[in-house]
């Protein structure tokens, strides 16, 4: 818990927020609603004889009380996907419709991807992209298990993402420019502490600063490739302000786009507008940071951007 | 009946509009299924028609539930379903939709995923199996059964949750039902 040491001054309560930490934390699903009800899904686990309780803030997430929600018939099926109750955060943030374009620009392994898609009701197009090959399997995995039929898998380096495979050849890429994007960048993932205890083991102020300067990158080039008008998400599961609010004020700076405010109906804090010396663009105080402690759940910080026309 | 009879249909009922199928299947990107054997240019090649009356024959799936769908084969006989359009042929792509069919071979063969994505729509050649069956079925494992239905691949169903849902392909033959479900869709349920 050493690395934290550096947020006592911000974390209100810090003493219960380090405490939350170092609980473990329960095992929470989605439900597919492509596949079935959420009342469908909980009437299987009963049926199992697995009890399950409700979220009160999403009616999608469920707390089934199994060391094994793999091993079930609402799994098995796909009426259910393993995802941490914060992780369900950033896709309901962006709020994507039937037949509109959406971009996930670091997907695997899928769990913001599908729950985009069930979203969109299987309408119009989720492109999900990673660069790591590796979890593309699980990405596809996933897509094909949950009975998603309208994402189209890309291995690209987010941060040059091309559009070229979209485009007929009398096309530009305005013509297929997305309308609504998500960055739930790869992190330091701080916050996913209780389900990782390793998560802080290899933790170093260089590694949080070389991954914000590839967190940069991508969120600028997915404001890039969405439509003037559009909504980009920028989400982490981390604490650290460098790969956070600090991310946003470099975007803020370079590309024509705006940090807005947002409901999001779990307790939660402000962005911080400043950390140790640095100080940042006071729309970042738009964003949203979720701590463990506030409701019992991982960690998570969420934003909110509107593309403006260049 | 098999695939190459179903396509050999087309082909034989055809007069000289039809075109010479020239090119070769390029397994490194995703080619739309033409919509009738008259369209085909790549040899080998399953047509929309011909993808769509199979489910209507071997499963009795309405064809308009795939009006929404476009098809395409990316790896040999591999064909996939995906909700929307993409230019044509679509290259630097790793997944569209979902893998559906496998073609190019005598009897072709539905993925699990899209029996399970499809198959509540299946109003023949489903086989309804108790729990303990059902659970034999998504272990992989293979099992005797009395059943009057076709030979050939088969759609496993029980009920969940009040509803008769699809748990994959299964291949039924000489009385014997062989889970199709792949290893990494296998499950100690």
């Amino acid at each position: 818990m050493e690395p934290f040491e550096r947020y006592r001054d911000v974390v209100d309560d810090f003493d219960a927020f380090l405490a939350a930490c170092q609980r473990g934390l329960p095992m929470a699903v989605r439900v597919n609603t492509l596949r079935a009800t959420p009342d469908e899904a909980v009437a299987a686990f009963e049926a199992e004889g697995v009890d399950v309780e409700r979220v009160d803030w999403h009616p999608h997430v469920l707390v089934p009380d199994t060391d094994k929600p793999g091993s079930t018939w609402p799994t098995y099926h796909g009426w259910t996907h393993g995802q941490e109750e914060v992780s369900a955060i950033p896709a309901t943030v962006l709020d994507p419709q039937p037949g509109e374009r959406v971009f996930d620009a670091c997907a695997a392994p899928g769990s913001k991807a599908t729950q985009l898609s069930a979203m969109m009701d299987d309408e119009g197009t989720v492109v999900a992209n990673d660069n790591n090959l590796g979890r593309l399997s699980a990405l596809r995995f996933n897509t094909e298990r949950l009975g998603v039929t309208n994402t189209v898998v890309t291995n690209q380096d987010a941060r040059n993402f091309s559009l070229k495979p979209f485009r007929d050849d009398d096309e530009d890429d305005e013509a297929v420019a997305f309308d609504r994007a998500l960055v739930d960048a790869p992190c330091s993932c701080e916050g996913t502490i209780r389900k990782n205890p390793d998560a802080l083991d290899d933790w170093n102020l260089g590694h949080v600063e070389q991954v914000a300067s590839v967190q940069k990158g991508i969120l600028r080039r997915a404001v890039q490739v969405t439509k003037p008008g559009g909504v980009v998400v920028y989400s982490t599961c981390t604490f650290a302000p460098e790969e956070n609010e600090a991310v946003l004020d470099h975007v803020l700076a370079e590309e024509s786009v705006d940090v807005v405010d947002y409901d999001l109906p779990l307790e939660h804090v402000d962005g911080l507008t400043e950390f140790q010396e640095e100080t940042y663009d006071p729309r970042v105080a738009n964003a949203k940071r979720v701590y463990p402690h506030h409701n019992d759940t991982g960690g998570f910080f969420t934003a909110k951007l509107e593309v403006t026309a260049a | 009946m098999t695939a190459d009879e179903r396509d050999g249909e087309a082909m034989q009922s055809n007069d000289d509009r039809e075109q010479e199928p020239t090119d070769s299947n390029d397994g490194q990107q995703f080619d739309r299924l033409p919509e009738t054997a008259t369209d085909r240019t790549v040899e080998g090649r399953a047509t929309r028609e011909a993808v769509v009356d199979w489910w209507e024959e071997r499963f009795g799936v309405d064809p308009a539930v795939f009006d929404d769908h476009t098809f395409w084969e990316k790896g040999a006989g591999k064909v996939w379903a995906f909700a929307g359009d993409l230019p044509n042929p679509t290259r630097d792509v790793e997944a569209a939709g979902m893998t559906f069919l496998r073609t190019r071979q005598e009897h072709w063969k539905p993925t699990t995923d899209a029996a399970q994505r499809f198959g509540r729509h299946a109003t023949r050649n489903t086989i309804r199996l108790g729990e303990d069956a059902a659970k034999r079925f998504v272990a992989g494992d293979d099992q005797d059964l009395d059943w009057d239905g076709d030979w050939g691949y088969v759609i496993g169903v029980h009920d969940v949750a009040g509803r008769e849902e699809p748990l994959g392909v299964g291949l039924y033959v000489y009385g014997e039902l062989k889970s199709m479900v792949p290893k990494g869709r296998q499950r100690d349920v």
